[in-house]
């Protein structure tokens, strides 16, 4: 339920604030996502030239990068995922607490990019764990990880705590693992999480 | 992994001795914040000392070679800008080269002066991330680092305006480059170098002669100019060894005879005169882009003979090498007269490089071997490629 937006300005002249408990929730979840220190390839560059004085992550209360899971809110999968390091970036995923929220940064986290043909190249990340926002781009520029960030932080605001649209967290049928894929005789086994990855449609 | 595959053996394949039972196991990476990127060591410990070091690849294995053949000569020049993703330029050079020597091409001077200040320019950004990426290894958490970004990006603000891309320039062709540099590109290059000397005079002044640098990494990792040869070492890790060994002046590729420099060299080979080292060789860089960007002379900036769609070279093969920022850097390829080389071979210095890890870390504590690995600088596209 929101609070009617002209009472509540005439509310704050007087020096009380009036907010619901869901937009307080999701206002300090937005404003202090704290992503983990994992960078895989090219995109990490780029990840941290973002962190640093020029264009500073820290506006958006992103800048204490983890470099432990349990501790990190925001997994940034920046850059080409191997067949090889597939299954410790699941793992990692899976050692993250709730809520946790996933940017594929760049085509090779988005699809394998440049790299797609490769024999040991994931075609995306998304094949295994659910993926928030994807940013395109070879690498993308700092400006679109911020864009990236503010779009994950609309995510944010606009969950509810009840209903059919609350977050995974707070639903208990939601699954908390994710399976690690295995390097079976020519693939990783299995090839995609079906719960989370279906073999897209092409419309022509 | 099994638990077999992950057990530590010797050099002769034999497990390593645990006589005691109480040597540890670690298997360091491939998550962590300072193998810079997704490095792993499985290392055995006494205490808190390396008895054993094994380092494991391939976690970033791109297929890069395949690729290579599969794809044309020139649909390969985007590939090498990931190889080693912070030098993206002298890998388009190293690879230019390799071609230019495959089919005999020859490059008009101002595209040399020009691949000379933008491989200088990028030897520049590497060797300021370097020591800012050692001292964030070492515990100076963001500061350091954020001086060496600090400059980067006026330099990849140059890149990013004469080729399009901050870090995957994609500029060199075969016979010259992609796109000319206007006056005012120079001109905003001399004034980006000239004020990179008192940036420089500042990092040194705030870290050269602090305690705690010079406590954590004078004597440490000390890897012997014997050693340093006979693994095929190069770049700024062989001449902190002092060997005088620089593919610029032992090869003269490009221009590079025409320009006054010097090649700086360590005395201990430890991981304080690899640092040393990067902050000396940063000052000769600039002493080479004052010179080139005084004398670029005017002209065409490609080969106008030069072929770019259905270029088939003919059959033979060639080696083109060049001093990267990281060591020398060389592509091998064979022709065979198709449109695809047979053959594409990427020589990677920080690989042959990272051969040596062990032999720098036995002996030390864990927390140098992040020191020590910062120091050789590795970048894992090229590692694993």
């Amino acid at each position: 339920m929101a609070v009617d937006e002209g009472l509540k300005i005439e509310l704050g002249k007087q020096g009380v604030f009036v907010t619901t408990l869901q937009e307080l929730y999701n206002w300090g979840r937005r404003s202090s996502v704290w992503p983990m220190n994992f960078g895989l390839a090219c995109c990490a560059i780029e990840m941290i030239a973002t962190t640093m004085a020029r264009y500073d992550l820290a506006r958006f209360g992103a800048e204490v990068f983890r470099p432990s899971p349990r501790q990190a809110d925001l997994m940034i999968i920046s850059g080409t995922v191997t067949k090889k390091m597939a299954p410790q970036v699941v793992r990692l995923y899976n050692q993250m607490g709730e809520p946790r929220y996933v940017i594929a940064m760049g085509a090779c986290a988005i699809s394998g990019g440049p790299f797609k043909q490769g024999y040991n190249v994931l075609k995306g990340i998304d094949r295994y764990i659910p993926v928030d926002v994807h940013i395109p781009g070879c690498p993308p520029r700092p400006e679109a990880l911020l864009e990236a960030f503010m779009t994950l932080q609309k995510k944010i605001d606009a969950q509810h705590l009840t209903g059919e649209e609350r977050p995974r967290h707070l639903d208990a049928e939601a699954p908390g693992m994710f399976p690690v894929p295995e390097q079976g005789e020519h693939d990783l086994e299995p090839p995609a999480n079906k719960n989370v990855w279906t073999v897209p449609v092409v419309i022509r | 992994m099994s638990a077999s595959e992950t057990r530590l053996v010797g050099r002769d394949g034999a497990p390593v001795m645990d006589v005691d039972g109480d040597l540890l196991e670690v298997s360091m990476g491939p998550h962590h914040p300072s193998t810079h990127g997704v490095f792993r060591m499985d290392l055995a410990l006494d205490g808190e000392k390396i008895v054993k070091l094994k380092p494991v690849f391939g976690y970033l294995h791109r297929n890069h070679e395949k690729l290579g053949e599969e794809h044309s000569y020139l649909a390969s020049m985007p590939y090498t800008d990931r190889l080693d993703y912070i030098c993206s330029l002298t890998n388009n050079w190293a690879y230019a080269l390799a071609v230019e020597k495959l089919a005999g091409q020859e490059v008009p001077e101002r595209a040399e002066y020009l691949r000379v200040i933008l491989g200088e320019l990028t030897r520049v950004q590497n060797h300021i991330l370097s020591v800012g990426f050692l001292l964030q290894d070492m515990g100076a958490s963001g500061t350091p680092l954020m001086y060496g970004f600090r400059e980067r990006e006026k330099i990849l603000d140059l890149f990013e305006s004469l080729t399009g891309s901050r870090m995957m320039c994609n500029y060199m062709r075969f016979g010259g480059c992609r796109v000319d540099a206007s006056p005012a590109w120079l001109d905003g290059a001399r004034a980006v170098v000239a004020a990179l000397p008192a940036a420089v005079d500042e990092l040194e002044a705030l870290v050269c002669t602090n305690e705690i640098l010079m406590a954590r990494t004078q004597g440490v990792g000390v890897l012997p100019a014997e050693l340093a040869i006979n693994a095929g070492i190069s770049g700024p890790v062989l001449r902190a060894s002092g060997v005088n060994y620089d593919v610029r002046k032992v090869d003269h590729y490009g221009i590079y005879d025409r320009f006054d420099f010097k090649v700086p060299l360590g005395d201990h080979g430890d991981v304080y005169d690899r640092f040393m080292i990067r902050l000396l060789e940063l000052r000769q860089s600039l002493r080479i882009l004052e010179q080139a960007l005084k004398d670029i002379p005017g002209g065409p900036v490609m080969d106008p003979k030069a072929k770019l769609r259905n270029f088939r070279p003919k059959a033979g093969e060639a080696y083109g090498r060049i001093e990267a920022p990281k060591g020398e850097l060389g592509f091998y390829l064979i022709s065979d007269g198709g449109p695809n080389p047979y053959r594409y071979r990427v020589r990677p210095p920080t690989l042959v490089n990272l051969t040596v890890l062990e032999d720098m870390c036995l002996g030390h504590n864990v927390a140098d071997v992040v020191l020590i690995l910062g120091s050789i600088d590795i970048v894992l596209g090229e590692v694993d490629r």
